[in-house]
């Protein structure tokens, strides 16, 4: 490049440097990525005559909801949601209680190498099974019911959870946390006073998250057989109690909206 | 009662921070530690605590090479050394008790500082110096409440709570304005005064380093150039420790002018 002077540059107008420099290789990217949308969307097949017969029984679902049935079926809706808010609750404490030191051992800045990686790696077998896999294995294992939706979601939280965490540490303010170093402290009083004040409105709110995601996947989980209000609402589909199964969705974002409006409580005092 | 011996650091990518430095710091004596940045200033208060870890040489603390510590024997040390950081570094979530109090973390057990059940002797030592500082009243504020004068003397107060026999300031009022930072560095030359305890104090503005401590040692690439009474820092002293012939030479000597005119 060639050092230009001022008078060559005046009146010359400006724009911001293209991310790719090649004008021709950034074409070829964009021509190629348009003509990739094009193809894609073109290879899914839609039956339109299918379509046409499925609104009516979509249509059905959602009139469901006028008229959703919280009565015949209570006893089981009540005694799945009990079982819900329990796999909620258990799987979200036990997860969180285990995310914790895992996350400080995510983290790079405070973590030395080997229980870096050790670490790392169990945040990413944990985030590589989806839940509903991790679930058909548990059932499997332990068969139908609760405990192994408990299992699956306590699981599913420890990559959730360490992952974020590690993050928030490794972005933290260094110099706080040196500080405290040079004042002498162990390494526990370290991380009680240098790190921990920094993370925590994170760690709280990711916490109320997840709970909230919890809920939510417990209502998925019953679907492979691992109980909660998911085993409910499946029944209901399968019976075409669409009454029934509108009850019981009313019931979860009910239930889904208190925690979000909860978690911006708590978020709001931990700031 | 510091003493450092051919102390150096080299980091991983090859800078070369600190060149065989020796230098004796007489117990209560306050010194400042000039050059320009990249010097090795910081680099050099933070190998004394290991809060880096110098390449090799050796750091004496009454006779105890503290470069040879194990983890154990490094946290007792580091009582010793009080550290006053340039942006303040206090722990913006916590109050402004508890971090004064944590400068008592290498004092006692984990349980105690969790729960924030510190020695009676702490908690009255804390009180005396936030009201010695003028900040009794704000015990129990936010740290992130506080103004830019006030947090570092809270961070006054974090390091002296330690009772350390050696003060490692690192640029006290780089993010102050001049009236604070005069009250800052009068401050801390005061209290090593009252308390007779030695200090290194980073600082660029050398007309600070002049009006308030007895004796100024210049950094150059990692090497002392200057050690001596603020008085004998003449034009060409300044221009050797901040020297002419690197890129940003004419912006350096434009400070430098400044620095002398404001020094005379």
């Amino acid at each position: 490049m060639s050092h230009l002077e001022l008078d060559d540059m005046l009146g010359k107008g400006w724009r911001k440097p293209a991310f790719v420099k090649n004008s021709m290789l950034r074409w070829t990217l964009i021509g190629g990525f348009v003509a990739y949308l094009i193809a894609a969307f073109m290879t899914i097949e839609v039956n339109w005559s299918r379509v046409y017969e499925g609104l009516d029984r979509g249509w059905a679902f959602v009139l469901a909801f006028t008229s959703p049935d919280f009565i015949s079926r209570w006893s089981d809706i009540w005694s799945g949601l009990l079982e819900s808010i329990v796999m909620t609750v258990a799987s979200s404490v036990v997860g969180i209680l285990i995310s914790i030191p895992i996350g400080l051992g995510a983290a790079r800045n405070i973590a030395p190498l080997p229980v870096y990686v050790i670490c790392r790696g169990i945040v990413a077998i944990s985030r590589a099974l989806q839940e509903i896999i991790v679930a058909i294995l548990l059932v499997a294992i332990f068969g139908f019911g609760p405990l192994a939706g408990f299992l699956t979601l306590s699981f599913a939280t420890i990559g959730f959870l360490s992952k974020l965490l590690a993050e928030d540490i490794e972005a933290m303010d260094k110099v706080q946390a040196e500080a405290i170093k040079a004042s002498g402290a162990r390494w526990m009083q370290w991380i009680n006073y240098g790190v921990q004040p920094q993370v925590m409105p994170r760690l709280v709110g990711l916490s109320m998250y997840r709970i909230d995601i919890n809920f939510r996947e417990s209502a998925i989980l019953g679907l492979v057989g691992a109980g909660g209000i998911g085993a409910t609402l499946n029944t209901a589909f399968d019976r075409y109690e669409y009454d029934t199964a509108a009850a019981i969705l009313i019931l979860i974002i009910g239930i889904v909206m208190v925690l979000e409006y909860l978690s911006g409580i708590i978020r709001a005092r931990v700031q | 009662m510091l003493r450092l011996q051919k102390l150096t650091k080299t980091y991983k990518t090859g800078d070369q921070a600190l060149k065989a430095i020796d230098l004796d710091v007489p117990k209560g004596q306050v010194l400042a530690l000039i050059g320009p940045s990249g010097a090795g200033k910081s680099t050099l208060i933070r190998c004394i605590n290991r809060l880096v870890e110098p390449t090799s040489g050796e750091v004496l603390l009454e006779d105890v090479n503290l470069v040879k510590l194990g983890s154990g024997a490094l946290r007792k040390a580091r009582r010793e050394m009080g550290m006053i950081f340039q942006e303040y570094a206090l722990v913006e979530r916590l109050t402004v008790m508890e971090n004064v109090l944590s400068g008592r973390l290498g004092y006692v057990g984990f349980w105690r500082s969790f729960l924030r059940r510190y020695p009676q002797s702490d908690v009255d030592e804390a009180f005396r110096l936030l009201d010695r500082v003028g900040l009794l009243h704000m015990a129990d504020k936010r740290a992130d409440e506080l103004s830019g004068g006030q947090r570092q003397r809270v961070g006054i107060c974090r390091a002296l709570i330690q009772n350390p026999k050696l003060l490692l300031v690192d640029e006290p009022t780089a993010s102050l304005d001049p009236k604070t930072s005069r009250q800052i560095m009068r401050l801390i030359t005061e209290l090593c005064l009252e308390r007779g305890l030695a200090a290194i104090i980073n600082i660029h503005d050398v007309a600070l380093a002049q009006m308030f401590v007895p004796r100024v040692v210049g950094l150059r690439f990692g090497e002392i150039v200057y050690d001596g009474l603020p008085t004998g820092l003449t034009p060409d002293k300044l221009t050797e420790i901040y020297g002419e012939e690197d890129w940003e030479a004419t912006i350096e000597k434009v400070d430098e002018d400044e620095e002398i005119e404001a020094a005379e």
